[in-house]
């Protein structure tokens, strides 16, 4: 009995995480963002400026919920949804301690892969539905920018799995006690990591939205809760994709001395960082040199990678 | 006007002494009058068969003479429309008039010779109704597509209160809303073309990335630029019929918000053009004092476009940076000025005040400041590999194009053009100073960014001359015609007193004629065209900015570009929407 109110405990509590952590991380970025920029940032509501989480979502929730007349009504409001609900769903294969995980799939890695893809629709369908030219610019890209990213995504990560020989995440975390997977897969660690930046669409592959020349992109007509679910979804694809990076390349909650849970906690605040850092450092490439750049490069490093890892397990296997 | 240049000789040559008439003005190039018959055939000659041709045409606009005593054997006309053209080959300017009457006032247009007359000669159509044949588009540019009546003529009212309470009742909304809906056939744009059928993109007028209300129309295929259509007028505020009713000194403030990053240096084009016609010389001090806030508000301005620019292009942090510096050079002119961004601190014959104690230190923190903090940021912009992805070959023009679409400043020097108007014509003392003319020759949007990042390493080198080389003396001319006077030349005696309460209650009275001044300014070419008909206000302000012609140029520079690659462009040129719409 205790045994499923505790896990009833953790599903609650991992799949609520994600949330709170977005909307801390709202705060975070514009904290560290503002460091980084030679400004205050919000610093007035509560100490640290805290309060704004509680501020912005006050005004978030009362906001008037508004769909334009114009919109494709079902899919206009389908579309947040989605983003947030794929997004926890990844959530729940992540491995965060020995003991605390939702689900152990034997297949977790793919259906992240799966969920990542769902999580496409979202823009699309945002873009599509909201029956406005710099929406559909802005779906129109993030649907080229995202499928394609996706390819060297997988294959970026097919290293990692041949050195765990498993698709199950906790597999791959404990394949890691010896050396962490960032070593021998360097390469894939760096493909994996900006085809994540282009999967979360963050700057410098936020082209879908590209505030300079498409407004806001996709969400052009969102305003209230709706998106603040886009909104609350980026983060959550943040918070994902850097627990990703830690579960795969960086030893999950291997560490020494401290707890494992505190290990995977510090590990996923520093690549979340390093996501905003990149965020106030660098420029937007334009939409095809993006396209270029992951078909002409990514593409051929990441089976090179795959191709090479391949071979050297065989031969120290042979 | 000393001994007639050589143009004026070759004209008479080609078309006959009889075929001109001159007229003295106070600017120091010549001014020729000439018939409308004969209009196309001069122009034609000037632009292309003189040797060392007039290949730019600078400015065109036009006079209602209607309501002009002064006129000292001009010939007799209602509208004068006026030329003016830029020889870079000869280092020099030529003024062509022509006299129209009321009820007829028509001319062919120059729109075959000069890409650039387009939209001139629509704006003088907007603003005194005088039509040009032959114009591809003639329709109003500045004001509403639904007004009645043309601004700058004389009977138009000038001030809101004689027209009558503004309303917006839901028909007129809607009038107003129906105008400026955007039909492709009316510019001579296809919807569609083998079988694509283009999207046409409202960018603006509100929108993130145009930096003020402009608006453009993209015909797009895919996110390929087929053709744009730029509409300006959203931001014009009517300076130069403003011109019209305020004194010689309380126009002064008004220069500020013309390129409204340049401050005081549109104060300087516009007091340099009142004191040519004052016949007024500024003491040394005043000018280097002129010279060294200008070059001031040269970086601030520049620093303003190279965070924007960045940022147009996706770079976030650097307009922060740029801005807190821009914050420091607004603290030393906060400590001369009293202002910050618009200080309206020059006067007819000086500045306003003598610099305050303590000035040399704040400057000098500031020079020894800034060169750094430029370096950091090349590293985080120019040296960016996307940074260079995004600019280079993008929106590249050359020195051919810019000449015939009127490109000055940055924009001309960034095609190998190497024409800086300090150097070439210095005003101000500037031939006193030791400085570089940056050029680049891709005549890309980079080359604009290096051109202007340059630049700002070469006003710092003039600042720093100004530092060292500040001369004693005051700061206000001795002429009877400052304004205000200095006060040791006032209440003395009956003279001097009476003298400063006119000036200060009526304003000065200048001397009927015409000049022209234009400088170097932030973004290219900025001057100011003032016909006095000897009273305490100008007869005619003509404001020509160079934003006005750089904006006119985005089709060409932009067609088979992509969407973001019209942001970069639009960065690159650095405009200011109150100095394309005034």
């Amino acid at each position: 009995m205790t045994d499923v109110v505790l896990q009833i405990l953790v599903v609650l509590g991992v799949l609520n995480a994600p949330l709170i952590l977005a909307a801390l991380l709202i705060w975070l970025e514009r904290r560290f963002l503002a460091l980084l920029q030679d400004r205050y940032g919000p610093n007035r509501v509560g100490p640290f400026g805290l309060g704004i989480v509680l501020a912005d979502m006050i005004k978030i929730f009362t906001k008037e919920d508004w769909v334009p007349p114009f919109a494709d009504r079902a899919v206009f409001v389908l579309a947040p949804a989605v983003i947030v609900i794929t997004g926890l769903m990844s959530v729940a294969v992540i491995p965060i301690t020995e003991t605390i995980g939702v689900v152990d799939l034997n297949i977790g890695l793919l259906f992240f892969l799966a969920m990542s893809s769902m999580g496409v629709y979202s823009v699309v369908l945002a873009g599509w539905a909201s029956n406005n030219k710099y929406a559909l610019l802005g779906g129109l890209r993030a649907s080229a920018q995202m499928v394609s990213y996706e390819v060297f995504m997988g294959l970026s990560l097919m290293g990692v799995v041949l050195l765990a020989g498993s698709f199950s995440l906790r597999e791959i975390v404990e394949a890691q006690s010896d050396i962490w997977f960032i070593v021998p897969q360097f390469l894939g660690f760096i493909i994996f990591f900006i085809a994540g930046l282009a999967e979360t669409h963050r700057l410098p592959f936020d082209l879908p939205e590209a505030e300079a020349e498409l407004v806001a992109g996709f969400h052009s007509e969102y305003s209230g809760m709706k998106f603040g679910m886009f909104f609350v979804g980026e983060y959550v694809g943040v918070t994902v994709i850097s627990a990703m990076i830690v579960t795969l390349f960086c030893g999950g909650w291997h560490g020494p001395v401290l707890p494992g849970i505190v290990w995977f906690g510090l590990k996923l605040l520093f690549f979340i960082l390093v996501f905003i850092t990149l965020r106030a450092a660098l420029p937007r490439p334009r939409f095809d040199q993006l396209m270029a750049f992951g078909w002409k490069v990514l593409l051929p490093l990441s089976l090179l990678n795959l191709v090479v890892t391949a071979g050297v397990l065989l031969l120290l296997k042979g | 006007m000393s001994d007639a240049p050589a143009v004026v000789t070759e004209l008479e040559g080609r078309f006959g002494a009889d075929a001109f008439t001159a007229q003295e003005t106070r600017s120091d190039f010549p001014t020729l009058w000439t018939s409308r018959e004969r209009l196309p055939a001069v122009l034609k000659f000037l632009k292309t068969e003189v040797d060392r041709p007039f290949g730019t045409l600078y400015d065109l606009t036009a006079i209602d003479e209607r309501f002009r005593k002064q006129r000292d054997g001009q010939p007799d006309s209602d509208f004068t429309v006026l030329y003016h053209l830029l020889s870079y080959g000869r280092n020099e300017d030529l003024c062509l008039k022509v006299g129209l009457a009321d009820g007829d006032a028509s001319l062919p247009t120059a729109t075959g010779l000069w890409p650039a007359a387009n939209w001139y000669e629509r704006e003088v159509w907007d603003m005194f109704g005088v039509r040009f044949d032959g114009h591809p588009a003639l329709r109003r540019i500045l004001m509403p597509l639904t007004w009645e009546g043309h601004p700058l003529r004389k009977e138009h009212p000038a001030r809101a209160t004689e027209m009558g309470p503004y309303q917006l009742p839901d028909d007129r909304q809607d009038r107003e809303q129906e105008a400026l809906r955007f039909r492709p056939e009316d510019w001579g744009m296809k919807r569609s073309h083998e079988g694509t059928d283009f999207m046409f993109l409202n960018v603006g007028p509100q929108h993130p990335g145009t930096h003020g209300v402009i608006r453009i129309i993209l015909q797009l295929d895919g996110e390929e630029i087929v053709d744009c259509l730029p509409e300006i007028g959203f931001h014009h505020r009517g300076a130069e019929k403003m011109g019209e009713r305020q004194s010689w000194h309380s126009f002064i403030p008004y220069t500020d918000r013309i390129d409204y990053l340049g401050g005081v240096m549109n104060n300087l084009a516009y007091v340099l053009s009142v004191e040519q016609l004052g016949g007024i010389d500024v003491p040394d001090r005043a000018q280097v004092i002129r010279v060294m806030m200008s070059e001031f508000f040269r970086i601030a301005s520049h620093l303003v476009w190279y965070g924007t620019f960045a940022q147009d292009v996706g770079s976030l942090s650097t307009v922060f940076y740029t801005f807190n510096d821009r914050e420091r050079i607004f603290d030393i002119v906060q400590a001369v000025c009293g202002g910050r961004m618009h200080p309206s601190w020059f006067r007819i014959g000086g500045v306003a005040h003598d610099l305050p104690k303590g000035w040399q230190g704040m400057v000098r923190d500031f020079v020894d400041y800034l060169p750094d903090r430029l370096l950091e940021y090349d590293k985080i912009v120019m040296q960016n590999r996307l940074f260079k992805a995004r600019t280079q070959g993008i929106g590249a023009y050359t020195v051919e194009e810019a000449i015939d679409w009127g490109v000055t400043g940055p924009g001309l020097r960034a095609c190998g053009f190497d024409w800086d108007f300090r150097k070439k014509r210095p005003y101000s003392g500037y031939d006193q100073f030791e400085f570089d003319v940056p050029i680049a020759q891709q005549g890309d949007c980079y080359d604009r960014a290096v051109v202007r990042i340059e630049e700002m390493r070469q006003s710092l080198r003039i600042i720093d001359q100004c530092l060292k080389n500040m001369p004693p003396g005051h700061y206000k001319s001795d002429h009877p015609l400052t304004t205000p006077p200095r006060k040791e030349r006032t209440m003395h005696d009956i003279e001097t007193l009476i003298n400063h309460f006119l000036s200060v209650s009526w304003g000065p009275v200048i001397p009927p004629g015409e000049s022209f001044v234009g400088i170097e300014a932030t973004k290219g070419n900025n001057g100011y065209r003032l016909v006095s008909d000897g009273g305490t206000i100008p007869y005619r302000v003509r404001i020509r900015t160079p934003s006005f012609a750089h904006m006119q140029m985005i089709p060409l520079m932009s067609r088979g570009t992509m969407v973001p690659d019209l942001l970069a462009i639009l960065g690159s040129i650095d405009f200011v929407l109150a100095d394309i719409d005034r």
